[in-house]
């Protein structure tokens, strides 16, 4: 009789140990680790697209010629023209293929007259050249909205991580942005002569 | 006597005939085990790793060079997703080649997943009037656009019904994978596919020793036979470990975006609430989660 009475009230307690165990799973690992997931996942997805404009940063800096940066080395010395005109000594070559609404600008809409290592927003603050994304969004608002959330432009890396960013000037030419075109990669092979296709090594590979 | 030993005999005959057939024609006994091997998705996880050192070892082998290959399931909460910016396709065929070296496709005879599709603006989007041959001296080509086309990841795909010996299958993640193994070549695939994205080993594929890639998966860019049908997998062997696929990261345009369709913070899901979409044949219900758009 007590026997029995001690196994029934064992069995009473099996389904509330079982409810028990089954809460404990579900509180520790189910929701809490999808949590973390997707906690993690905003938190990468943040370093994409949200992050402040003063942490977005590119991979490889900005294209430079080399050797002419700091541009001081050599302006500190010239007295600044701020008369528009066509550049015959120096930045010739700049002159030449310059096509970026050169009906109404120049140099100096961009670069600044007395420091000529800053850019100039049209709002007269000076800007490094690692940040001319922001200049560039001066007109083209659209498009720096579609690169900041990964739609316009390059990006390598990760889909769910870290990307690794291009700015504007390492695919378009400040001076001349219209992208270049190029050689196109050779073409398929025609199915006509896959026909023709004989294996080099065809008998090796039927000695095999 | 004779009568009666007559059918033993035979048995006994049929089953040295059969032995020494085996002996003579050099098939080894992991050679027969491969040949019944189970398919993919009933291996146990024992089986599974024992296959994949047998392949790791089968590759070294051919190739002399350390191999990983992968077998990694598909990630929870993922459903893949791809952007096609048409308004930005140039036409360089770069992602094409970037492929063919990423997932080991055969350079002879030559096997391309993606096919570059130049089309003229007059006509739209006109797959009878579209030239996959096109060879100017630079692109893009005045009054033409582009319209790559690779395997769309449909969520109704035909391909895989029609299989016979079910070889081809969606994973959780939505990518379309082969078991080329399992494979049998039959080729129904290849003719419900109405996008062309499958492509079958009529050769013995011929892939060059210091151009494999050695990072695989099982389900994506191990070395393929002949006989067999393959196809784009969104890199499996990228993507699974959280890179973007390969035409991705070479597009020189950055006409190419990829990402995770049930994040809504992903670039894709910008591009498909934010932007012009639109799908391949979609009067076909084939729901693909290739996406094409204009990003002007």
């Amino acid at each position: 009789m007590k026997k029995i009475q001690r196994n029934r009230h064992f069995s009473r307690w099996i389904p509330a140990l079982f409810m028990l165990a089954l809460l404990g799973a579900c509180s520790g690992s189910g929701p809490q680790s999808g949590q973390d997931d997707a906690d993690s996942n905003l938190k990468e997805g943040s370093v994409a697209q949200y992050t402040g404009e003063s942490t977005e940063i590119a991979v490889e800096p900005p294209p430079l010629t080399d050797g002419i940066f700091p541009c001081n080395d050599c302006h500190s010395d010239i007295v600044p023209n701020p008369q528009r005109r066509e550049l015959v000594d120096f930045h010739d070559d700049i002159s030449a293929i310059f096509n970026h609404d050169s009906e109404n600008r120049w140099c100096l809409d961009c670069h600044d007259m007395n420091n000529r290592d800053s850019l100039r927003l049209a709002s007269g603050k000076l800007l490094s050249f690692e940040e001319s994304y922001k200049l560039c969004g001066q007109c083209h608002g659209e498009k720096l909205r579609d690169w900041k959330v990964g739609v316009h432009g390059k990006r390598i890396g990760e889909w769910n991580g870290k990307k690794e960013y291009l700015l504007c000037v390492h695919c378009h030419n400040p001076h001349s942005p219209k992208f270049e075109s190029m050689t196109p990669e050779p073409p398929p092979v025609r199915q006509e002569d896959i026909k023709n296709y004989q294996p080099k090594n065809q008998e090796n590979n039927e000695e095999k | 006597m004779k009568k009666s030993n007559s059918r033993r005999s035979f048995l006994k005959n049929i089953s040295l005939a059969s032995a020494s057939a085996l002996a003579l024609s050099g098939c080894s006994l992991k050679e027969l085990e491969k040949f019944f091997q189970k398919n993919f998705r009933t291996l146990s996880e024992k089986e599974k790793k024992q296959l994949i050192e047998d392949l790791e070892a089968e590759y070294k082998e051919k190739y002399h060079k350390e191999f990983h290959l992968s077998d990694k399931p598909a990630i929870d909460g993922t459903l893949f997703g791809y952007a096609l910016d048409i308004s930005r396709c140039i036409g360089c065929r770069k992602c094409v080649y970037a492929c063919v070296e990423e997932n080991n496709q055969s350079r002879e005879p030559q096997i391309h997943w993606i096919q570059v599709l130049q089309m003229e603006k007059e006509k739209g989007i006109d797959f009878v009037h579209s030239d996959v041959h096109y060879n100017p001296e630079t692109v893009p080509e005045e009054g033409h656009f582009y319209l790559p086309v690779q395997c769309q990841q449909c969520r109704t795909p035909q391909c895989t019904t029609v299989c016979p010996v079910k070889a081809t299958w969606q994973e959780p993640d939505g990518i379309v994978v082969v078991d080329y193994n399992w494979c049998i070549g039959c080729r129904y695939c290849m003719a419900a596919c109405p996008y062309g994205a499958r492509h079958f080993n009529w050769g013995k594929p011929e892939i060059p020793e210091e151009e494999i890639n050695t990072e695989m998966h099982y389900l994506g860019n191990r070395p393929r036979m002949k006989g067999v049908v393959e196809k784009c997998t969104f890199c499996i062997q990228r993507v699974r470990e959280g890179r973007y696929p390969a035409c991705v990261e070479i597009c020189p345009v950055g006409a190419r975006k990829f990402g995770n369709l049930l994040d809504p913070n992903s670039e894709i899901r910008y591009i498909l609430e934010n932007k012009r979409v639109l799908v391949l044949k979609e009067e076909l219900n084939t729901q693909p989660k290739f996406y094409y758009f204009f990003g002007v």
